[in-house]
């Protein structure tokens, strides 16, 4: 009871105009009510893990459209052809991006001949080989880069996560 | 914690919402800044959060910018912590919600003290002994003002040496503009001050002022009404972003045309049209090729520093058929025949000096100011900027472009103008100038002039002409200082004062950084003092339009940083009180008037009282109606503030000057504009022997990620893994000629210096011509930039010729650099 005292003290002497949210959390019980079921020993948002291509039927340079983490994300999968850091497969080469531009949502469009991904909206360019990086353009993000996982066994390529946040998210999962 | 990046808080309904102008570049995007207690979160549903966006589900694309780098978290001085996101305003009229990659960052620039800001100054520091120490705001000034006084009276002022800023936004504002000019100017009277990016106390448009004819003259609408836009050394996509994408491109793809056909009912408007005066193809040439169609781009690469020669063509053509409005120039000019003979240079003579082919020449022309009907002259927007502010010779090429868009009338008139497109913010008001020459101040420090020099929010280290060569001069003078003052064991503060004079008569210079990082000036400075920027002061600014906003304090400094005008006023102060304990009221007097308690007390003090009954001359971009602004109706003029000069405070509502000029008088005595003779000189002689003698062009800029000298960018993740050094821009061939590949690290030298950059190969590139990024701290552009300036101390920054050759390779930079053509094709 004294350290929740103290505890009260400081939070009203720095709260400035805060005071009563922050007052009445610190004095809430401290043990989990029975309505509260969220698991917070975790950090990480849940993820799915979803297929998205069969290492044996990419072509190298082609991409591949998919969805991820859910059907109004759509993203982009590539086969490289070189190694790349971050490339997944038995040549190091798969990558896979969010395909909406992180400024302001706008379909990024592939260009295999110079392996870029480029927003027509405002002209940003992301390079595939560079892990998403924003080439020139106005994004203050590279392009969110869909985390995969490589089974040696199928051949499957699976998203497992995105790194970076997704256009028009508060978080990557809704 | 979290690492993805992966969600962002939401500002609660409740989330405070105050007004902030971007701070970096000219345009001035308006933005909102949300601010809540940390501990709280808005909610997905419309309702539930202050952006009453739907975040329960996809949110379509255009619909708004929120991005992680537009999150932070702050503590103010109570303690309390809040998470602030800044956000682009939808309903500000320069950017319409649009945001760039340098003010979309603005919030994780905010100071935190585990975010990527921590190195910002929090307190003063002086270095004693051989190491820096933090001390208190007394202590500092003690040493600082203590000093002065004893130049002061031993020397007059001309031992106290300024590099200050001048300008708006960051490291700037009408307040600070006004605290420091009047410290420097009014009390110390010290003649010997030089401004951020030039080595004297001038302008950088000399020319079109003396010609009556300010350089922000029209509205970023004008760019919209326009027939032909103009772009001369400039690259408004990646350093003007959001006046180029939310003004430029729309004319350039027909979306403005209902809006010409409503303002100029009767006239034929033609396919927009943009003409490019550049050596290089920039980035910006390629995405107005994408928006208005190549057909409908003319790009006029001269060879470097022919400008002159070029609109001396072009005048001399337009003149010779009939393009000109001559009933403008006979009511409304002075000059006008005397210009025509000097400026004289037949086409042909153009095209051989520019490199520019005949047939070109004529097409811009034509496109420009061939009457596009009866009576009908086009309407042509003229703009410029460091290609030109930077180039052979600045005064010159002003006075040729300026004969031309006089000529042909596009100033005053709805759609044209003939502007700078600019850097900074603006934000200009301080007393006049103390002096009746200009004062080469580099020379002067590289000279043993001077006792103290302070850099005032400003990095000369990194980004003046011949910075090498002033820098090796200030380090070893300041290293004298150092010395004597690493000797002086158990020193009181004023026995301190006596040793460091002494050490200033021998060759020493005290070196004082104001800013609100330590920067590269720490490696001379002996004294730190701390600054603020937007968000953590009130702060006023214009854009280039003369758009005036207030910046709205929404956090505390760090430490004890303070507004550059509250410690112009701390030094004033204390200096007066030493005067008055002297019994020198004399003068102490000269200190008087500084007691100001905030920022608005300065602006009070500068801004609003120009041209008021009895108050002294002041020099302010608000001119005298300056009056008529204050804070509190700033406040209710929100992201679209007011244009300067203001006009009215009516219903309400400040009422601003859209456009300069309309009724044809000009800032002339007799108000008619003067035509200026401005012959083709070729390049300066010091130039050419360069040029003779190294094989590149060191053609130099800013590039669209990094802001100025990288001072916040360079411990941004972001930024830094794609520019981790300044890159050169050379051709393939070239580069394979030499060895370099991409992401080798070359050297570039000349007579004047020798500094390194990463190789970054492009085929639009010509063959021996370079651009290499300026200002950047890892590769110091500058290092290779000449001493020459024109007749009023401008620098041609440009105009570098120097070797490179290959010094190793970076593994990383290969790694984690993108080497891809930055020109969207």
């Amino acid at each position: 009871m004294s350290e929740l005292k103290i505890a009260r003290r400081t939070f009203l002497k720095i709260g400035g105009g805060s005071i009563a949210a922050t007052a009445a959390s610190a004095l809430a019980p401290n043990v989990a009510s029975a309505a509260n079921t969220m698991d917070t020993s975790r950090t990480k948002l849940p993820y799915p893990r979803k297929p998205v291509a069969h290492v044996g039927g990419m072509t190298v340079n082609t991409p591949v459209s998919f969805t991820y983490p859910d059907a109004a994300s759509p993203c982009t999968a590539l086969k490289l052809g070189n190694q790349v850091p971050g490339g997944v497969g038995p040549d190091g080469d798969i990558v896979a991006y969010s395909a909406m531009c992180t400024h302001m949502g706008c379909p990024v469009m592939y260009e295999p001949t110079t392996k870029v991904f480029k927003c027509p909206c405002h002209f940003s360019m992301f390079d595939a080989e560079k892990a998403g990086q924003m080439i020139a353009g106005q994004a203050t993000e590279n392009l969110p880069r869909v985390r995969l996982l490589y089974d040696e066994k199928t051949g499957t390529v699976s998203a497992v996560g995105v790194e970076g946040l997704i256009y028009g998210r508060q978080a990557n999962v809704l | 914690m979290p690492t993805d990046k992966d969600r962002i808080a939401l500002p609660p309904v409740t989330a405070q919402r105050t007004n902030m102008t971007c701070h970096f570049c000219i345009v001035g995007c308006g933005y909102h800044v949300y601010k809540w207690p940390e501990d709280q979160e808005g909610g997905r549903a419309p309702n539930q959060n202050a952006l009453g966006v739907d975040f329960r589900k996809q949110v379509p694309p255009l619909s708004l910018i929120m991005t992680p780098a537009m999150e932070n978290v702050v503590t103010d001085r109570d303690g309390s912590r809040h998470t602030i996101m800044i956000v682009p305003d939808k309903s500000c009229v320069v950017n319409s919600g649009l945001s760039s990659t340098r003010g979309g960052k603005m919030a994780m620039y905010m100071y935190a003290a585990d975010g990527i800001t921590q190195e910002r100054l929090r307190h003063p520091r002086i270095y004693l002994s051989d190491q820096w120490v933090d001390t208190n705001w007394d202590q500092a000034m003690a040493l600082y003002a203590g000093l002065m006084k004893k130049v002061l009276d031993k020397d007059g002022s001309s031992g106290i040496v300024f590099s200050a800023f001048d300008h708006g936004g960051a490291g700037g504002g009408f307040e600070n503009t006004w605290g420091s000019g009047k410290l420097m100017f009014t009390a110390l009277q010290t003649p010997m001050v030089r401004i951020h990016n030039r080595p004297a106390y001038n302008s950088e448009c000399h020319a079109t002022r003396e010609m009556g004819i300010g350089e922000l003259n029209n509205s970023y609408e004008d760019a919209e009404l326009a027939d032909v836009i103009w772009s001369i050394g400039a690259n408004s996509y990646e350093t003007q972003t959001n006046y180029f994408l939310n003004h430029w491109v729309p004319n350039l793809q027909g979306g403005t045309l209902d809006k010409k056909q409503k303002r100029f009912p009767g006239e034929t408007f033609p396919k927009t049209k943009v003409v490019f005066v550049d050596p290089r193809r920039t980035p910006t040439i390629a995405v107005a090729e994408q928006v208005a169609g190549k057909d409908n781009v003319l790009h006029l690469d001269i060879q470097p520093g022919t400008d002159i020669a070029l609109f001396n063509g072009i005048f001399t053509y337009v003149v010779q058929q009939g393009w000109i409005d001559k009933d403008f120039i006979a009511a409304h000019t002075n000059g006008f025949d005397a210009a025509v003979q000097a400026n004289q240079l037949s086409l042909d003579e153009c095209s051989k000096i520019t490199g520019v082919p005949v047939e070109k020449i004529q097409t811009a022309a034509q496109w420009s100011y061939k009457p596009k009907g009866p009576g009908q002259l086009p309407r042509t927007m003229h703009t410029y900027e460091k290609g030109i502010i930077w180039g052979n010779d600045n005064y010159l090429i002003q006075s040729s472009l300026l004969d031309v868009a006089v000529a042909t009338h596009n100033v005053g008139r709805r759609g044209t103008g003939c502007v700078r497109m600019g850097g900074h913010q603006e934000g200009y008001t301080r007393p006049p100038y103390p002096g009746n020459t200009k004062i080469y101040i580099d020379q002067e420090l590289i000279n043993g002039k001077g006792r103290m020099m302070t850099w005032w929010a400003c990095n000369n280290f990194q980004t003046s002409n011949n910075a090498q060569g002033l820098r090796e001069a200030v380090l070893r003078r300041s290293q004298i200082v150092k010395e004597a003052m690493q000797g002086a064991r158990g020193a009181s503060t004023e026995q301190l004062v006596d040793v460091i004079y002494d050490a200033t008569s021998k060759g020493g210079l005290f070196v004082t950084n104001i800013n609100i990082y330590p920067t590269k000036l720490q490696e001379a400075a002996h004294l730190m003092l701390p600054a603020t920027h937007p968000g953590e002061m009130n702060l006023t600014s214009m854009n280039g339009e003369r758009r005036m906003r207030l910046s709205e304090r929404f956090m505390d400094p760090p430490g004890t940083a303070m507004p550059d005008c509250l410690i112009a006023a701390r030094v004033a102060t204390t200096l007066r009180d030493m005067y008055r304990k002297d019994g020198n009221t004399k003068m102490a007097s000269r200190f008087d008037g500084f007691d100001w308690k905030t920022e608005e007390d300065a602006f009070n003090d500068g801004f609003r009282r120009v041209g008021q009954p009895g108050v002294e001359k002041i020099d302010s971009q608000g001119g005298d109606t300056g009056n008529l602004v204050t804070y509190e109706r700033l406040r209710v003029m929100a992201n679209n503030g007011v244009q300067l000069p203001a006009k009215a405070w009516e219903g309400g509502k400040l009422v601003g000057t859209e456009m300069l000029y309309t009724d044809g008088k000009f800032d002339t005595p007799d108000g008619k504009a003067q035509f200026k003779p401005s012959p083709w000189p070729g390049l300066p002689k010091l130039i050419a022997d360069q040029k003779g003698k190294y094989r590149f062009w060191i053609n130099n800029g800013r590039t669209n990620e990094v802001w100025q000298t990288v001072y916040h960018d360079q411990y941004n993740e972001f930024v830094r893994t794609r520019d981790p050094m300044a890159y050169i821009e050379i051709n393939p061939d070239d580069a394979q000629g030499l060895g370099i590949g991409a992401g080798d690290i070359v050297e570039v030298f000349n007579d004047f210096g020798s500094t390194y950059a990463m190789a970054y190969p492009v085929a639009e590139q010509k063959h021996d011509q370079t651009f290499m990024v300026f200002g950047h701290i890892n590769g110091i552009q500058d290092n290779v930039t000449t001493t020459w300036t024109d007749r009023n101390i401008i620098p041609y920054y440009k105009g570098t010729w120097a070797n490179i050759r290959r010094v190793g390779s970076m593994e990383d930079y290969k790694q984690t650099v993108s080497f891809k053509s930055r020109r969207y094709i």
